[in-house]
Order: C-alpha cells, then sequence, then structure tokens
C-alpha cells in the first residue's frame, strides 16, 4: 500500500477508536445517572475513565502520529490505569464506612461477613483484645 | 471526519451534562465526587477529541494536568468524607438558607453579648489584678 492509503487507514482507525470513547463516555454519564447506588455509580464511572479515555487517546495519537506528543499520550494513559484504581478505592472504603453501601442490592458482601466473624471472634476470647495498659 | 466530530461531541456532550445533573442531585458527597470524575473524564475526552481534529501536538499537556487534577480531587474528597445527616447532601432552597441565616446571627450575637458582659464582670479576676510577686526595682 501507498502512503497515501496508509493515512487513510490510520484516520479512518482513529476516527472508529473516538467514537467507541465518546460512546462509553456517554453509557457513563446515562450509568451514573441511572443506577440506584454509590458502587453501581462508581462502577459506571470507571467506564469512560479507563477503556473510554485509552480509546480517546489511541484515535488521537493515530491522528497526530508524532513521536513526542504519542509519548505524552502514553503517560497520560498510565497514570490514569494507576490512580482509577486508587481513587475508586478511597471512595468505595468511605462509602462503606459512613454507610453508603446499600447491601440489599449485593450479591456478594464479603467484608460485612468477614468483620462479623472478627467481631464473634473477639467476644469469644475478650481477654485478647483487652489494652495493655 | 466531520460526522464523527459532530457525532463524537455530541455524545461527550450529554454524557457529561447527565453527569452533572447527577452531581446536582446526588444523595451523598462521594457520589458528586463521582460524577466530577466523570465530568473530568469527559472534559479530558473533548480536548482530545479537539487536538485530533485540528491535529494540534500543544494541547497535549493539558491532557496530562486534567488527568492530574481529576485524581487528586476524588482522593481528597473521599479521605474526608464523614457521615453526612439525613437530607443535608440537598442543595437548600432561599428562604431555608434565610432562616438559617438569621438563626446564625441571632446565636452570634447572643455570644458576643454574653462574651462582653462576662469580660466586663470577670475583667479582674481573669486577670489577676496586679502582680504580686512582680520584681520591682
Amino acid at each position: 500500500m501507498t502512503q497515501d492509503q496508509w493515512t487513510t487507514v490510520a484516520d479512518v482507525a482513529s476516527a472508529v477508536c473516538l467514537l467507541g470513547g465518546a460512546f462509553l463516555a456517554f453509557a457513563a454519564g446515562v450509568g451514573v445517572l441511572r443506577f440506584p447506588d454509590l458502587l453501581a455509580r462508581m462502577h459506571a464511572g470507571t467506564k469512560p475513565q479507563v477503556l473510554g479515555l485509552a480509546l480517546v487517546l489511541i484515535g488521537l495519537a493515530l491522528r497526530l502520529r508524532s513521536g513526542g506528543a504519542v509519548w505524552a499520550l502514553v503517560l497520560v494513559a498510565v497514570f490514569q490505569m494507576l490512580t482509577a484504581p486508587v481513587a475508586a478505592h478511597m471512595v468505595g472504603r468511605a462509602g462503606y464506612r459512613t454507610g453508603k453501601v446499600r447491601s440489599d442490592l449485593l450479591v456478594v458482601d464479603e467484608l460485612t461477613s468477614d468483620q462479623e466473624r472478627a467481631q464473634a471472634r473477639d467476644q469469644g476470647r475478650p481477654d485478647d483484645d483487652e489494652p495493655r495498659d | 471526519m466531520t460526522v464523527v466530530v459532530w457525532v463524537c461531541g455530541i455524545l461527550l456532550t450529554v454524557g457529561a451534562v447527565l453527569a452533572v445533573i447527577r452531581a446536582e442531585k446526588g444523595p451523598s458527597m462521594l457520589d458528586r465526587t463521582i460524577a466530577l470524575d466523570i465530568v473530568v473524564t469527559t472534559m479530558i475526552a473533548a480536548v482530545a477529541l479537539y487536538a485530533a481534529i485540528e491535529r494540534r501536538t500543544d494541547v497535549v499537556p493539558i491532557l496530562v494536568v486534567l488527568s492530574l487534577v481529576g485524581f487528586v480531587g476524588s482522593v481528597t474528597i473521599a479521605r474526608f468524607a464523614a457521615v453526612e445527616p439525613e437530607g443535608e447532601g440537598r442543595v437548600r432552597t432561599r428562604e431555608e438558607i434565610a432562616a438559617q441565616e438569621a438563626e446564625r446571627m441571632d446565636a452570634e450575637d447572643e455570644a458576643e453579648g454574653s462574651r462582653r458582659t462576662g469580660r466586663r464582670e470577670g475583667y479582674d479576676e481573669h486577670h489577676g489584678g496586679g502582680a504580686e510577686g512582680e520584681v520591682r526595682g
């Protein structure tokens, strides 16, 4: 294929990636508005943040096609992938501790059952948990 | 390409608007955090879309900065999330704000008044009068 054809292919691939990313951002908007509780909304919010942004950045990289800018885009993608789990963990933990998690919507809730087990064990052996002072 | 740009722009705009509606409604601070996170990500996507249309490489640093800012914001709010009383998370009406403001002003006036009289009565006691053990000469 000639140079010209390659350019066209890259542009079309970039358009597809941009459309996919924009659709995921739209889906996140719908999800965050429609879903009933905090964890479901977090689930919706992750979509544009990782996959959608990655698609948009790939689309942009295919369109720019120059070395330095593409490395900066890789940096943005890697940074999002590193920080999204941290932010989600913080929000989820804060939500659980402040009682924003609706347990009637959960299929599995291992944290609550683990905490109950730990509490029952502590009550069984009260000496273990006494402050030693 | 023009059609693609229009479709992408509309999808991003609608997504951001829906997220903003959730940020307004959101019963708790954490829901708002998530919604604003989505708004920031949509902004990154919009800037990337603009760079893709115009083939501009000079806006790429903006993407880096925006991705940093979104992370710091959501982590900070999550760190300081507290149990909110029922109804606290809702936007208040004008009348409610006025009533609360009046209540606050009253409380402040009262506190100010009691502080003044308290000082006048107890002035000597608090400061202990003259210094008895003072070294003179």
